[in-house]
């Protein structure tokens, strides 16, 4: 269910307090709360403030492009751009199966980048909330006064980011916005030097990844009962799983359970999913709201990313990530972990399995080898999917006969989330600011559960001609001389 | 040194053959004079300007001033680089070349020049055309955003392939590049992948379909070597099979 917070009834006649804009969270974004008599919270929103528009202007363009073109609407994960968009052209291409070398490298590029984000937002942005406080004074609550407090711990961030893109270096040719991933495969493997320069330091990446895990441990149990409450929301989650139900970054089918961990669909074919997910608009977001079509509008919003992907598996391929699975599924006493500050661990957990991924596919032969690329018969639909660092994303594409897109579908990562981290707000505005003098601090408690989904706002809003606009024509005094007014239906009218 | 068969490119002097450009003699001598629209195999064009030197006191076009005894070539001053950004800056605003997502970057020839001259971004207002990509032949795509009208397709459609598939049509600022077909489109052209016009497109207006991005980054032609010391894109390029044909979508 939505929560009653999400419009309040005559907004005008209430106070409205706006944070903006969001901070330590990737792109640009808002919340507003309307405060009413008492200083009683009567609705919370989280505002997508910039639009990106993706779906439309990449129409028209060749779809071998794809890959490279659309991974630059982000500049924090775009290797998942880059391979959901590679995965679609696959299919454009009928390589219904990639080379051994193929697949591998992309994996390698996966987990590199899923470590580099992931450290990003557990250091760069989060550390200075989980290991401060909430109410730290605000000036020392960032990067800043984690380098100056725990020099060790900030420097461990910066060289697990450093070592994660030196990954996607070295498979992609930039750490930023590279083109190792080409329709139906790769467009080079690794040389003996590169793998040996990245087998140089795995180690080391692989003891802080333990040790980032133990620390966000400490501080979840520490005030255990407060983690476990903050932002909590009861809610489905879906990710993607291996055909054994292993936790799975770069292929396999959906999953999705309820909030009691009761399946909801398993092992689906993501080609298929338009047939188990739709997505809403509201007047008040650029960003879409995605719902699982068999439960409804209402009830069928769900929750992806790093918790999703831990509660839904069934267990980690690697050892030391599958012993903290266990550890972390304890929590849950046999039910779904629906903490919303345990993102962090299950997000740390992720770091873990990452690091170990690789130093295993490090000593793999296949990864030098020559057979890059393999094709079929032209196909004019591709869908691709794989679990970004943030959650599930889909990219959806359609062809003409020249091989132009005709149709471009996204629904990214952190729109999956959307009701989500509303919810979480609403919930964090009910049981903290309700009846209280705002502050700051108090404040940073809804920045601090919307951080705590890493979201990537940025990535997220690409519906174009759905969104509601007013157009007013002034004349040179002021007086208002017509108005149009563009419903969510995409129907015009004239208001005057 | 004969100064009956010399001239003075700043400073040095080069030999010249009867009949030699400035642009000929200069680049046999292993000085590069920036150009775009200038092949050997194909009649001088004079159109992109680039190649413009200061000869005696007066800008000439070095691809197409016959080379004289005795001349004085200032191929490097400030003044000629500075009027070789200002023509580079408008060729790039004119157009879309969006090179951080074009494939051809990395062995595009209006890049490679522009680094070479020292223009690392755009600083005139972008015109942002809204021009279309004409994807109806089977093995070769055309991009009119990345067309800067250098005529080389034009020249090697009509003097090697002699098929004269391509023409300039309209002036000025509507000038474009037209295409000899029933429909206009180039997939009723007679125009085939191994068709000397597609391998010399100096940017990535002309390319092959279903590929893109081929090359990885670091491997491609200007990724570690200037243009002045790589040359040409026409003078790498080969013809590249086609990976998919459209045949196999109909």
């Amino acid at each position: 269910m939505t929560s009653a917070l999400e419009t309040a009834e005559n907004p005008e006649s209430l106070k409205r307090i706006v944070i903006e804009p969001l901070t330590r969270v990737e792109g640009h974004g808002k919340v507003t709360l309307l405060q009413g008599k008492n200083r009683n919270i009567r609705q919370a929103r989280l505002h997508i403030t910039e639009f990106r528009g993706f779906e439309k202007f990449i129409q028209g363009r060749p779809y071998w492009e794809l890959p490279v073109l659309v991974q630059r609407l982000c500049g924090i994960c775009p290797v998942s751009h880059h391979l959901a968009a590679a995965k679609a052209t696959d299919m454009i291409v009928g390589a219904t199966e990639l080379t051994p070398t193929a697949e591998k490298i992309r994996r390698l590029m996966h987990y590199g980048q899923t470590l580099q984000s992931h450290a990003l937002h557990f250091f760069h942005l989060c550390s200075p909330d989980l290991l401060f406080g909430f109410d730290d004074e605000v000036r020392h609550r960032n990067i800043v006064g984690v380098i100056e407090d725990s020099p060790e711990i900030a420097t461990q961030g910066v060289m697990m980011r450093k070592y994660g893109q030196e990954i996607i270096r070295v498979t992609s040719g930039k750490r930023v916005h590279g083109t190792g991933a080409i329709p139906g495969g790769i467009n080079k493997g690794l040389s003996r030097e590169e793998v040996d320069y990245l087998r140089k330091d795995i180690a080391q990446n692989l003891s802080w990844a333990q040790t980032a895990v133990e620390l966000v441990k400490k501080v979840f149990y520490e005030e255990l009962d407060y983690h476990m409450d903050f932002a909590r929301i009861d809610t489905s989650m879906m990710s993607m799983v291996n055909d054994d139900g292993s936790f799975e970054l770069y292929h396999g089918g959906l999953r999705a359970r309820d909030s009691l961990g009761k399946e909801i669909f398993d092992h689906i074919d993501y080609t298929n999913y338009t047939e188990y997910l739709r997505e809403s608009v509201k007047d008040w977001s650029y960003m879409k709201f995605p719902f699982i079509k068999a439960r409804g509008e209402e009830e069928g919003w769900y929750r992806v990313g790093p918790l999703a992907r831990v509660n839904n598996c069934d267990f980690f391929s690697t050892p030391l990530a599958e012993a903290q699975r266990q550890e972390f599924k304890s929590l849950g006493d046999g039910l779904p972990v629906q903490s919303t500050m345990a993102y962090h661990w299950a997000r740390l957990i992720e770091t873990l399995h990452c690091a170990e991924a690789i130093a295993e596919l490090l000593e793999d032969p296949d990864l030098m080898g020559k057979d890059l690329r393999t094709k079929g018969e032209l196909q004019s639909v591709g869908t691709g999917v794989i679990e970004a660092p943030r959650g599930t994303l889909f990219h959806h594409y359609e062809i003409d006969g020249d091989g132009i897109v005709s149709k471009a579908s996204l629904i990214v990562s952190t729109t999956n989330n959307n009701q989500a981290m509303n919810e979480s707000i609403r919930k964090v505005a009910n049981q903290y600011l309700d009846g209280k003098r705002l502050s700051e601090a108090l404040l940073n408690q809804v920045e601090v559960a919307i951080r705590a989904y890493d979201p990537c706002l940025s990535c997220a809003t690409h519906a174009i001609g759905k969104m509601p606009m007013e157009l007013n024509l002034v004349d040179a005094g002021g007086q208002l001389v017509d108005r149009l007014e563009k419903r969510t239906t995409g129907q015009i009218d004239r208001t005057i | 040194m004969n100064t009956e068969n010399t001239f003075r490119l700043d400073g040095k002097d080069i030999p010249f053959k009867k009949g030699d450009t400035i642009m000929d003699a200069a680049l046999r001598a292993g000085e590069y004079i920036p150009h775009l629209c200038h092949n050997p195999e194909f009649k001088p064009h004079g159109s992109c300007r680039l190649c413009v030197v200061d000869v005696n006191g007066r800008h000439q076009a070095s691809c197409t001033l016959p080379a004289e005894a005795g001349m004085e070539v200032d191929n490097s001053s400030d003044a000629i680089r500075q009027r070789r950004e200002l023509l580079l800056q408008m060729l790039f605003v004119e157009g879309n070349h969006t090179c951080p997502a074009c494939e051809k970057s990395g062995a595009c020839q209006l890049q490679a020049v522009a680094y070479y001259i020292g223009m690392l971004s755009p600083h005139l207002t972008h015109f942002f055309p809204k021009r279309s990509i004409d994807a109806s032949h089977p093995d070769i795509v055309f991009y009119h955003n990345r067309c800067i009208l250098c005529g080389l397709c034009v020249r090697a459609s009509e003097q090697v392939d002699r098929k004269s598939v391509f023409a300039i049509s309209g002036r000025g600022i509507d000038s474009k590049l037209v295409f000899n077909s029933p429909d206009g489109k180039l997939g009723g052209s007679e125009l085939e992948f191994t068709d000397k016009a597609v391998e010399v497109c100096p940017v990535g207006a002309i390319m092959p379909k279903h590929l893109g991005y081929e090359t990885p980054v670091g491997q491609r032609l200007y990724d570690t070597k200037p243009i002045s010391v790589v040359g040409d894109v026409a003078a790498h390029s080969k013809p590249e099979k086609p990976f998919i044909s459209d045949k196999s979508h109909e």
